[in-house]
């Protein structure tokens, strides 16, 4: 017998409302999105894509131009952080612009993971303005062949 | 320097396309920065996930062109997506005093610098003046 559990409701509500929204993105394709203009406006960066196979948890940023020395991931609670900084244009003079698109600053963002990791192994790749952390599955969180034995 | 706008039909325009061509491939217009010094213009363009080998910058006509192949295969099944990698590509019309012999380009994490020199006769010149 199970006993109702207002949380665990909660829980499944927000993860039927994430399944939804995820899956309706193909159907609802918008323009594709590379804008990685922080400071233009309150929008998420880095922007994140997230993957898995049965190892491990892959987060890839887009971040061109970030000094890779001043990245910072940390892994908490299910979940990744990611900071950073994209340094401007040295010495340019605001009228000496033609065009000033490309946008700089601090950043900091978190991302859920969808399963337990170990935040021991995690590993962080930067090649060509993408980054690529992966993170290991915790043990629990693997599949697991289970052997049927007939008789 | 103005920007070549490539389909001269500004409306329908959207990020991901290029124009009309046989060619299946989507392409969309990467941010750039450019700024004048006295000794020529500097573009910065962020051109996240191109490799050098995949990466074609050529001078035609008066008209700069950044081409940038993005080669790349996230491993694993992907479960959320915020962002695909496409192609760029962009068209810039130079100034006449560009040098376009001298373009100098260099890619490092994901951010292509091109420095192009102006022409001598181009450049200013302080002229001494000798008091007799």
């Amino acid at each position: 017998m199970s006993v109702w559990d207002a949380f665990a409701e909660m829980d499944a509500l927000r993860r039927e409302l994430d399944r939804r929204f995820s899956e309706s993105w193909p159907r609802y394709r918008r323009a594709p999105r590379v804008a990685f203009l922080p400071g233009r406006g309150a929008r998420q960066y880095p922007l994140v894509n997230l993957s898995e196979d049965e190892q491990n948890v892959y987060v890839e940023a887009l971040a061109p131009g970030v000094d890779p020395k001043s990245l910072d991931l940390s892994v908490m609670q299910g979940a990744l952080t990611i900071k950073g900084e994209k340094p401007g244009l040295a010495q340019v003079s605001a009228e000496a612009y033609h065009r000033n698109e490309r946008a700089a600053g601090r950043f900091v963002r978190t991302v859920d993971l969808p399963v337990e990791v170990d935040a021991g192994r995690v590993s962080a790749d930067y090649r060509n303005g993408l980054l690529l952390v992966t993170l290991p599955k915790s043990e629990a969180a693997r599949p697991r062949q289970v052997p049927i034995s007939v008789r | 320097m103005a920007e070549k706008t490539v389909p001269s039909v500004q409306e329908d325009w959207a990020p991901g396309r290029r124009e009309e061509t046989r060619e299946h491939d989507r392409y969309i217009t990467p941010p750039v920065d450019i700024f004048e010094t006295k000794d020529g213009l500097t573009v910065v363009a962020d051109l996240p996930g191109v490799e050098q080998k995949g990466l074609d910058v050529r001078v035609a006509d008066g008209i700069l062109t950044l081409q940038g192949r993005t080669a790349h295969l996230a491993p694993g099944t992907p479960i959320e997506r915020e962002y695909e990698l496409l192609h760029f590509y962009r068209q810039f019309e130079l100034p006449e005093e560009v040098d376009a012999e001298k373009i100098a380009a260099e890619l490092k994490h994901g951010v292509l610098t091109l420095r192009l020199p102006k022409k001598e006769k181009a450049k200013p010149r302080k002229i001494e003046v000798s008091v007799s």
